[in-house]
């Protein structure tokens, strides 16, 4: 093989390799651009992870949405967690609370976080959270159960067709991996 | 031609390294594509033992020979041992046998790194073999690995990974060394676009791999984090995303499923043209047709998770997206058809397998259009059905191309002929048991028999024992090949073999002007004449 070739060999090779490390990188920004997606779009039923200001909507009170409650545990999460009610009937664009009850069933501290989603995914966007439980890790006494309160509203723009939205958390238990 | 070698023999003077070292130290192309055609030989026989163990289980309803974990282990395996092990080797195989030959170049671009990519994928085989004798079992989530459930696997999880890493960094040098053959080594006057379709699917294939593996070798990275070093990429609990996974991995795992299928169709598309005696009909569409191909496997990759619950404009956009490629695979379809349209054909071996090829892959093909159907696609996901689609174009399609191959070049790497009997009583066994085994499975699909399950309802008894006995014959026929590859190796029927081999090969491609076998060193001069029949 004669000088030049080798050294286009080397050229062609280490443009080649810095694809690699290129497409590497590219399978890690996947994962912040696929949350942006999500966020931007509504769509896998992603929901605001922090409060948002509560805004006077105008009450629409000729529509009326069930919003249904479900509350689960992961595997291996020794808690009880239920809602206080399994379903309400909500007016678009009015503010409500609903408590929901969970208690540590060790008798060691626990961090446990909740984590929502809703359905139909499309209509995540339109569905408001005030306070949650959820936007933060929750730290249980040994033995302690505590009611918390989720306040939401759900936009009046939400599209005719969504007579019921339902909200579901699951509890996972976090001390081994907590940061805190 | 025979000139120039022997000049060459002349002042080089050295052949092959003496004993079993040579096999360790070499960074001859055709040792090194010997070594790997011989392995994923090797490996085609384990996960294929692995498939008679699935077979064996699913022979009757209730449970037989192997506990569940251990089937799910099976299927898991087998697909990893075959995709990774057996049929991605072959293909860099002949590409390391063949390219050179067909542009004229004297050896692949980068010798010792050729070398090096072997012996990673030997390492990151046997490290995955391992695994099955590990505390909790070999990896049993099925070969895309998904989370939460993959994350159950036992002590073997971090080397399942490792051996991912490894396979994927011996893909990538492989292809790295491919594209640096074809741009830098061909032979004067070998235009890009007079090269055989052969050596462009495997230019195009390269693309592929260095393009994927990354992303895969990513993936696999992210599930080991979650595991061992407390990151959230998958998991909910740390707001992760397991649907994600399954995002990365099928921007991988679609276009991963082309790097098996594109040299399929190059092979197919050397070998047609020879047996039909006519030039390959639409040259130059058949490159554009196979880059087109390349390019929308980036494109599609969702419709792998029609279910997850994405939105109807996702769904919508992935179908209509999956559907386009139906257009330039017809293209090809139509090209290798046209191409036998009244040549004057004649049946061995090689052209037996590649006419099966074509007829079979393109049932495969329409299984695929029928699910690219999103709402269809809701009854068929997960079942036998799919498992009938993609096998359809693996079996049939890339094995059966790769025995083409074999037949069709065995006489030029030996210098002996194979036994044209017993290669045509493999192909007519292979044939009709791989649609007694696959096609079945199509009915049992739609009946909604689920996919990696060891048990079923009795309901689907009768077609899984059709499936399993087809399953058993296909296993045994392959014997034959085994056979006949050790029989040729050794001498074969002991006919002169020419160098041309098939009649007016020449005329295809360069690798018929060179003495069969050929001189361990060959094209150290480049050749003056450049074949342009096929074009």
């Amino acid at each position: 093989m004669n000088e030049s070739v080798t050294k286009k060999n080397a050229n062609l090779v280490r443009l080649l390799v810095f694809v690699v490390l290129g497409m590497f990188g590219f399978g890690y920004a996947l994962v912040p651009l696929y949350d942006v997606l999500c966020e931007v779009t509504g769509l896998n039923g992603k929901v605001e992870s922090s409060a948002i200001k509560e805004v006077g909507y105008e009450v629409d009170k000729n529509r009326e949405i069930t919003v249904e409650f479900m509350t689960a545990l992961n595997e291996a999460t020794p808690m009880v967690f239920r809602p206080e009610m399994k379903k309400i009937k909500v007016h678009p664009g009015e503010y409500y609370t609903v408590n929901f009850y969970a208690e540590n069933k060790t008798d060691k501290v626990m961090v446990a976080r909740a984590i929502p989603s809703i359905s139909p995914g499309a209509v995540a966007e339109f569905f408001k959270k005030t306070e949650c439980f959820c936007f933060s890790e929750q730290t249980f006494k040994a033995r302690e159960g505590r009611t918390m309160p989720v306040r939401f509203v759900v936009n009046p723009e939400i599209p005719k067709e969504y007579k019921t939205i339902t909200l579901a958390y699951t509890f996972f238990d976090n001390t081994e991996t907590s940061v805190k | 031609m025979s000139a120039v070698v022997a000049e060459h023999d002349d002042h080089h003077d050295h052949g092959p390294a003496k004993g079993l070292l040579r096999w360790v130290i070499t960074t001859n192309h055709k040792d090194i594509g010997t070594l790997y055609l011989l392995f994923a030989l090797a490996m085609f026989f384990v996960g294929g033992a692995m498939a008679m163990v699935i077979r064996a289980e699913l022979f009757e309803p209730g449970m037989q020979f192997v506990n569940p974990q251990f089937f799910n282990s099976m299927t898991t395996m087998h697909a990893l041992v075959m995709v990774f092990g057996a049929v991605m080797p072959a293909f860099v195989g002949l590409a390391n046998w063949m390219i050179p030959m067909m542009i004229g170049a004297p050896d692949m671009a980068l010798p010792r790194m050729n070398n090096m990519s072997f012996w990673l994928l030997v390492a990151g085989v046997l490290l995955l073999a391992s695994t099955l004798f590990m505390e909790g079992g070999a990896p049993a989530s099925g070969w895309t690995l998904y989370p939460p459930l993959v994350l159950q696997t036992g002590k073997a999880l971090p080397f399942a990974i490792f051996s991912v890493h490894l396979l994927g960094i011996s893909s990538i040098m492989g292809a790295i060394n491919i594209i640096a053959t074809i741009f830098n080594m061909r032979a004067p006057g070998m235009t890009l676009m007079k090269m055989p379709m052969f050596v462009w699917t495997w230019l195009i294939t390269a693309f592929l791999l260095i393009a994927i593996m990354p992303v895969f070798a990513g993936a696999v990275t992210m599930l080991l984090t979650d595991k061992f070093f407390a990151t959230s990429f998958f998991d909910a609990a740390g707001g992760g995303d397991p649907v994600l996974y399954q995002h990365i991995f099928w921007f991988f795992g679609h276009p991963e499923v082309y790097v098996m299928i594109l040299p399929t169709f190059g092979v197919a598309s050397t070998i047609i043209p020879v047996f039909a005696r006519k030039p390959l009909f639409g040259y130059s569409s058949m490159v554009h047709a196979t880059a087109a191909i390349a390019f929308l496997s980036f494109i599609v990759w969702a419709h792998h998770m029609f279910t997850v619950g994405m939105p109807i404009a996702g769904e919508l956009y992935f179908m209509y997206a999956t559907m386009l490629i139906a257009i330039p695979t017809g293209v090809k379809v139509f090209n290798w058809t046209a191409t036998m349209w009244k040549g004057s054909m004649t049946f061995e071996t090689p052209m037996l397998f590649s006419i099966a090829f074509v007829v079979l892959f393109t049932m495969g093909g329409f299984t695929g259009l029928m699910m690219s159907v999103a709402p269809a696609d809701f009854q068929y996901h997960d079942t036998y059905f799919i498992v009938a689609h993609f096998h359809y174009t693996l079996v049939p399609a890339s094995i059966f191309i790769l025995m083409a191959a074999g037949y069709f070049w065995l006489p030029k790497w030996t210098g002996h002929m194979y036994d044209e009997r017993i290669g045509k009583l493999h192909f007519w066994l292979s044939v009709i048991s791989v649609n007694v085994l696959f096609f079945p499975q199509h009915f049992l699909g739609l009946a909604g028999m689920p996919r990696r399950i060891p048990d079923y309802a009795v309901q689907f008894a009768d077609w899984n024992m059709i499936s399993s006995i087809g399953g058993f014959i296909f296993g045994a026929s392959q014997l034959l090949f085994l056979y006949i590859v050790i029989h040729t190796i050794k001498g074969g029927t002991g006919e002169k073999v020419t160098s041309e081999v098939w009649e007016d090969a020449a005329k295809h491609s360069l690798e018929w002007t060179l003495p069969s076998p050929p001189p361990y060193h060959t094209f150290t001069t480049p050749p003056t004449v450049i074949p342009t029949e096929h074009i």
